[in-house]
């Protein structure tokens, strides 16, 4: 089971990375919002998997606050970025 | 058995959340990465939660496992939804190689502005 957690732990860290990798690129700043979204989705479910490996279950709130957070993260951003349409 | 069941899920879930980010960096542009982004980061969080649920047979846990996906497969693909729209927009360029635009005529020209 530790090696799995291990190997669980390190593709998300990598997934991580990737996601960073996009975020800095960009080109664009939807781009960018879409890296972010992802980013949290990623740390929730790195939060979940922290369930199983520390056998403690208060890591799922974790998870699910950084679900809603992300979600209106994404969605403030695209609003905004229909009201204000200005190149990034 | 448990404990292989939840392996087996973790590790189904890790590897479609490391798909969506590998779709987010390698594909050509901002329409086919939400394509990939959302869907498979969607699946591989309902993965992980489902052997969550699995090796935490109680109550408080599987409901808020529930709940997470529930709210998680609701919302994800509005916030898709939402970027992809004010992108279109925007004007973010599609791929050279896109086939059909079917959003095309569909917004008047004053309401899509930038690059």
């Amino acid at each position: 089971m530790d090696t799995v957690l291990a190997i669980v732990f390190l593709l998300l860290i990598a997934s991580l990375a990737l996601a960073f990798v996009r975020l800095a690129r960009g080109p664009s700043l939807p781009d960018r919002v879409v890296a972010l979204d992802l980013i949290g989705t990623i740390f929730a479910s790195i939060a979940a998997v922290s369930v199983v490996a520390s056998g403690q279950p208060m890591f799922l709130d974790i998870a699910t606050v950084l679900a809603v957070v992300g979600f209106f993260g994404t969605v403030a951003v695209a609003r905004y970025l229909e009201r204000n349409p200005t190149d990034d | 058995m448990i404990d292989i069941l939840t392996a087996i899920f973790l590790l189904v879930g890790a590897f479609f959340v490391l798909v969506a980010a590998l779709g987010i960096v390698r594909f050509p542009d901002l329409f086919t990465r939400m394509h990939a982004g959302s869907k498979a980061s969607t699946l591989g969080l309902g993965c992980i939660l489902v052997a969550v649920s699995i090796s935490f047979p109680m109550v408080a846990v599987v409901a808020k496992s529930i709940l997470v996906l529930l709210f998680v497969f609701l919302t994800a693909p509005v916030a898709a939804h939402m970027i992809g729209r004010a992108a279109y927009l925007l004007k973010v360029p599609l791929w050279s190689e896109t086939v059909v635009d079917e959003l095309k005529g569909q917004y008047s020209e004053d309401r899509r502005t930038g690059s």
